[in-house]
């Protein structure tokens, strides 16, 4: 089983930060372990880690060094709750003698003539014997009933959960046992969802670097103090848990789930990496989508760069620019019966077009590989100004391709930087227009109409903003209309309007 | 000043004299007679009333459509080719009347009131009752939208088999192209405006073989259809 207790020196080394220009996680400084939840406060996004670490963000994409907040400790959480910030930061004064204490605050900029953080006591603790470690707090406010929960638990022993005032962020009922919700893991955290609440906790071990088995479970339950059972009825209390995230590519270990809900049906999460491989192993910073599948969360995936068909899960149409195509491999029509032509009909076939069948027959193919359909092929006469774009069938053609690029030194949002939409293998990228209408210019210059935000949504899918309109309260996203149409409208999520697939190609 | 020719024609004369027409006209191009036609067409009549208001859902009912022109292809280029190629010499927004004949192409063809009992206007039909050619031609077809007010972010949604491009108040606003079916919204044009009174809709609907019909509906900012106006064809 493993055990991580409170070691100064050891800590210390992991909060030596380093600028990683762009990686494949978040951009700046992104360096932290045992992360908080990401919250927003006066526009800025700020995070809590072990030790004293602390990132703040304008964007949610670039971060960097925050401020060292007033207790430091282990793995703090942090809710906003009316006017106050609570932190809830844990200690280790033996190996499983612990507390959890809670500070608060007005502000989070250190700017704020608001900043100032009052002690506001223990909330839960440990004593060395008994079967848990009171460290990793982490904070729930039930939204059905304004009541307030910290789970908390480190291996050894039960994850334990009690409540708390919500009006002072204090333990309440002091005299009651904490309620036992699962074992053998640590850096739990609760959410409700659609008529369950979930509590997710990180199995595994930590503090390893790559060697590192951290991975998120969940188990859910219809009462807020449980049972939490698993996907195969496993209470999380036998060491249930479905795995909401491992390790996944060159990111080890991912741990310390903090739901981030956006409103308007997208979620997001933070976590940490124990090691990111491009970033030498180190602990970091990451925010991803959470989706929803058969009542369960899910790990989404922030975009990446590549290129794709952009279909609307509207019609399932594609995105194209508004050129005609030009079939894949050549055109080949289709021969209609033979008979008298009809009065007034003109000759067949037409011109330009294949005569007949192939040899071998209209279903034979042209017996080699097609090749993909290049724009370089297809694109002489294209127009070269602004081009519409439209939804249609699509069918491989070079002007149904998107290459989506993240956009150097455009900036971001929560968890990832803006892209560029770009007709592939041209410099043609896609543009919102002054009255919410889209287009195709023929380069890209750089202004906020041609950079886009991509948000994975509940089921997957995605809502694609302009980064002109990216406020999501009242920000213009992409949206079908009808079959064809392709607009900017007020993004409602439930509407499969705007909810998008990207295939890549 | 009506830049068509009057023919004061009835339908019955029309269905009459369809064959003489056909004959007179399109001889160069229609050596021969179809060999289905004419069958009547069950999903049209001639309109009776002045106005029409469009359907439930929005739908155009009734339309001025002109007999079919033949052309060929159905690609982008060729549609859009074959359009300026047979354009209305009158331009896009004079509207003719009922049995109005204009020259295009080198033959004389006549305007056709029709009201669609379904949400779309069959042009199969139209063109069978006719014995006109179905397949490899080209319908040109207008209505007018009478709007008692000026509505904007208005949307022109269309549907039709096979290609079509359509015009609001002489500007194109939406084209689709290739082989298809109708499929209603097919082609939705961008946000538009509704001048208060007449707004003429034309299209060109091209068709490869077999059927072919359209249908169109403006929608409003919500997407729903455009409710408060009337259709009025000329007299």
């Amino acid at each position: 089983m493993m055990k991580r207790f409170w070691q100064p020196g050891k800590v210390a080394t992991l909060i030596v930060l380093t600028v990683v220009p762009c990686a494949w996680t978040l951009d700046g400084v992104v360096n932290i372990h045992d992360p908080s939840t990401v919250i927003q406060s006066d526009g800025k996004y700020y995070v809590y880690g072990t030790g004293g670490g602390s990132l703040v963000s304008d964007d949610g994409w670039t971060w960097r060094q925050g401020a060292r907040p007033a207790r430091v400790g282990l793995a703090p959480d942090v809710i906003h709750i009316g006017d106050r910030y609570y932190m809830y930061v844990a200690r280790n004064t033996g190996v499983t003698k612990g507390a959890v204490n809670m500070i608060w605050s007005k502000a989070l900029d250190p700017a704020s003539p608001n900043y100032k953080w009052e002690e506001g006591g223990v909330v839960a603790s440990s004593d060395g014997v008994e079967e848990s470690n009171a460290i990793d707090p982490g904070v729930f406010l039930d939204p059905n009933t304004g009541r307030l929960w910290l789970v908390y638990g480190s291996y050894f022993g039960f994850i334990r959960q009690v409540e708390l005032d919500p009006k002072t962020g204090l333990r309440l009922h002091e005299n009651e046992k904490p309620r036992d919700l699962a074992i053998n893991c640590e850096a739990s955290d609760m959410i409700y969802h659609d008529g369950w609440y979930y509590l997710l906790a990180t199995h595994g071990s930590c503090c390893r670097g790559a060697d590192s088995g951290y991975n998120i479970r969940v188990g859910r339950s219809r009462k807020v103090t449980g049972p939490f059972l698993d996907n195969m009825g496993i209470d999380m209390i036998q060491g249930g848990g479905k795995l909401l995230l491992g390790s996944e590519s060159r990111l080890i270990g991912p741990g310390h789930f903090g739901l981030i809900d956006l409103g308007e049906g997208l979620q997001k999460f933070s976590l940490h990496y124990e090691a990111d491989l491009e970033r030498g192993g180190a602990s970091v910073l990451d925010i991803r989508p959470l989706l929803w599948k058969d009542g369960w969360p899910v790990a989404g995936d922030n975009m990446k760069a590549g290129t794709f068909e952009i279909e609307s899960a509207r019609v399932g149409n594609a995105l194209e620019m508004a050129v005609e195509g030009t079939p894949v491999g050549g055109r080949i029509v289709r021969q209609r019966p033979v008979g008298p032509p009809p009065a007034g009909g003109a000759p067949r076939p037409a011109t330009g077009e294949t005569p007949g069948p192939p040899p071998g027959g209209m279903f034979a193919g042209v017996g080699h590989v097609i090749e993909p359909q290049l724009a370089t092929q297809v694109s002489s006469n294209w127009p070269s100004g602004n081009v519409d774009v439209r939804l249609s069938n699509f069918m491989s053609q070079a002007q149904q391709k998107w290459t989506i690029s993240p956009a150097k030194g455009a900036g971001g949002y929560l968890g990832s930087p803006y892209f560029t939409i770009m007709i592939a293998g041209t410099e043609r990228v896609l543009a919102a227009t002054a009255n919410d209408e889209l287009t195709v210019v023929p380069a890209f210059t750089g202004v906020p109409e041609q950079l886009w935000r991509f948000d994975q949504l509940a089921d997957g899918t995605w809502r694609i903003m302009p980064k002109s309109a990216q406020d999501a309260k009242n920000g213009m996203a992409l949206t079908a209309v009808g079959s064809g149409g392709v607009t900017l409208a007020k993004f409602d999520a439930s509407s499969d309007k705007q909810h998008w697939q990207v295939h890549l190609q | 000043m009506n830049p068509f020719q009057r023919h004061s024609v009835t339908p019955a004369i029309l269905l009459a004299g369809f064959l003489a027409i056909n004959t007179t006209h399109l001889a160069a191009q229609a050596p021969a007679a179809a060999p289905t036609g004419p069958i009547p067409a069950s999903t049209l009549t001639t309109p009776s009333t002045p106005t029409a208001v469009p359907n439930p859902a929005g739908f155009i009912q009734r339309w001025m459509v002109l007999e079919p022109i033949p052309v060929n292809g159905l690609t982008q280029n060729a549609v859009q080719a074959e359009v300026r190629k047979y354009a209305l010499p009158e331009g896009l927004t004079v509207v003719p009347k009922n049995g109005d004949k204009t020259n295009v192409g080198g033959a004389d063809l006549t305007w056709h009131a029709l009201d669609t009992k379904n949400y779309n206007l069959n042009l199969f039909h139209f063109a069978r009752s006719l014995a006109k050619p179905t397949s490899d031609v080209l319908f040109w077809v207008t209505t007018v939208v009478n709007s008692p007010v000026e509505m904007n972010n208005v949307r022109l949604a269309i549907g039709s088999n096979a290609a079509s491009i359509w015009w609001l108040n002489g500007e194109e606003v939406i084209g689709i192209y290739g082989d298809r079916q109708t499929v209603i919204d097919d082609g939705v044009s961008k946000r538009l405006t509704l001048k208060k009174g007449e707004n003429i809709i034309r299209a060109a609907v091209v068709n490869g073989g077999g059927a072919t019909d359209f249908c169109a509906r403006l929608l409003d900012a919500d997407d729903k259809p455009v409710e408060g106006y009337t259709i009025n064809l000329r007299k």
